[in-house]
């Protein structure tokens, strides 16, 4: 569950990113937060993974207090959220299989029981087959689906996605946007920002309306 | 416990990968390490070996007692009984005027000039060991000596042994501050192979941040990564210690038998070249930990 009560986020140069931003999202739900470019998109997913602290008002995710965590741990809180960047983040001097293995190297899995789930977090993305090609090999799409395996790997109980089909052309995104549902399907908390409103069209999720820092509907 | 394992496994193949990455740096930086500490664990090699040599010299510090060429028997007889009765003197053995010339017939192979001799040249005389050997009481002892009738030179055979010592004292003192600054140069090493590394992978300190590595994850490499050079580091040094000891043993050894000394070339110790090991691991370490710390922080998504 992730509770934000009146949130604000002012950066140190004045600028206000949110302003009074209240929501609810339930464990198991699926939302969808649009809105024009620096509307506060990034800045809310980016407080919900503790990469950022609201200045004031309280965010609650999976019972924890994000704003006040101590920095230790920090760590554990990201463990159970899912994270896809807008810039991706993918290390390019390592393959695909080692891109996503990295989040269960960290969680301190053993190397065999690390394999396995590689392979079925490459599989539910559809990359089992390019598992040793380098990262720059593959298309803006593959390299979409290589964020949400490493993502996902750690199977969290929430999916945090800014952008995730900024650069794609609209059959990729539909794609992804359909691998969203399948893992809100069985159980993954959910919350996607975008600011494409054609792929608003045929969704029947919750959408949050971000403009100018405040939330609209 | 076994995520402990898992965790340190995985930095320790990291580090090792990391190191073997970048094998000429990597060399370079362990030849650094090795000739700046072969420096002076190398002079601590040469003290101890001067120390074993000069062992070989003289034991405890004794006195010899030269009496006047016209003592008789009862002169010698009474400075024996007062040499019994002082409680300053652990032991005493008299060397007489003809048992010295015939020691000195045997040692030096001048045995046809001193049978030419018309009289013996030599004294009678007392070694006296004392019972305690510190500088003061051997002055006292000194003095006492040469209150006693007849006595024409006291000689404190170890007046050399004592200034050899104190040279190695200096010595020794001397390895310990070379030591102790040639190990901020291995502790400066280390910290700029780690700051390197972390600029060059800033991207995935970053990445590793957002996916939930804790400090402790993303440092542990480095420290590894510091500790291992700084212990190949050491073993350099010892090789080039070793390497120097093979060389000039030969010649040495020749050299000591001219002076009827038998050699043996003293190596360092199984715990010296433990601790020797263990030292530059930790300076390593150290130097690794100064670096990750001062540098990490920065890095923040």
């Amino acid at each position: 569950m992730i509770s934000f009560s009146q949130v604000c986020k002012r950066y140190p140069n004045g600028f206000e990113a949110l302003r009074d931003v209240s929501f609810i999202l339930e464990a198991g739900e699926m939302a969808l937060i649009n809105g024009h470019s620096g509307a506060g998109k990034s800045t809310l997913l980016r407080l919900i993974a503790a990469i950022e602290r609201p200045t004031t008002g309280s965010i609650i995710v999976n019972g924890q207090n994000v704003g006040t965590l101590k920095g230790g741990a920090i760590p554990f809180l990201r463990r159970n959220l899912g994270l896809v960047f807008q810039d991706q983040k993918i290390l390019f001097d390592r393959t695909v299989f080692q891109n996503v293995l990295l989040p269960l190297q960290i969680s301190g899995f053993s190397r065999r029981a690390a394999i396995g789930r590689v392979r079925a977090a490459l599989d539910k993305v559809g990359l089992l087959s390019r598992e040793k090609a380098q990262p720059i090999t593959l298309s803006g799409g593959e390299q979409q689906r290589l964020c949400i395996a490493r993502a996902i790997v750690n199977r969290p109980s929430i999916l945090i996605a800014d952008e995730p089909t900024s650069n794609l052309d609209a059959d990729y995104a539909r794609d992804i946007m359909d691998m969203f549902k399948s893992f809100n399907q069985v159980g993954v908390t959910v919350l996607i920002a975008t600011h494409d409103v054609e792929l608003l069209g045929n969704m029947q999720q919750r959408i949050f309306t971000l403009s100018h820092g405040k939330l609209t509907a | 416990m076994t995520v402990w394992f898992a965790h340190h496994l995985h930095a320790f193949v990291l580090a090792l990968k990391r190191l073997g990455s970048a094998p000429l740096g990597s060399l370079l930086s362990i030849a650094v390490i090795g000739i700046a500490f072969s420096l002076p664990a190398g002079i601590y090699v040469f003290l101890e070996n001067l120390q074993a040599l000069s062992g070989q010299f003289s034991g405890a510090p004794e006195f010899s007692l030269f009496l006047k060429l016209n003592t008789n028997e009862d002169e010698v007889a009474e400075i024996e009984a007062r040499l019994k009765q002082d409680p300053q003197v652990a032991s005493f053995r008299f060397i007489s005027s003809d048992s010295a010339l015939e020691q000195f017939k045997q040692g030096s192979g001048l045995s046809d000039v001193i049978d030419g001799l018309e009289r013996n040249p030599l004294p009678d005389a007392f070694v006296i060991v004392a019972r305690d050997l510190s500088p003061e009481a051997l002055d006292t002892l000194h003095a006492e000596l040469g209150q006693l009738p007849q006595v024409e030179h006291i000689q404190l055979d170890s007046a050399w042994a004592k200034r050899l010592d104190s040279i190695l004292k200096l010595g020794r003192l001397a390895v310990f501050m070379l030591g102790a600054l040639l190990s901020f140069s291995l502790i400066a090493v280390a910290f700029n192979t780690i700051r390197l590394q972390i600029l060059t992978m800033r991207e995935e300190i970053e990445v590793a941040k957002l996916i939930g590595a804790t400090k402790g994850f993303i440092r542990r490499p480095f420290l590894y990564f510091g500790a291992i050079q700084g212990m190949v580091g050491g073993a350099a040094a010892w090789l080039i210690i070793s390497l120097g000891i093979h060389l000039t043993e030969e010649q040495l050894k020749d050299l000591m038998e001219l002076y009827e000394v038998n050699f043996k070339a003293y190596h360092l110790s199984m715990e010296d070249s433990l601790s020797l090991l263990l030292f530059s691991a930790l300076l390593g370490w150290a130097g690794a930990w100064l670096s990750v710390t001062n540098h990490l922080w920065r890095i923040e998504p």
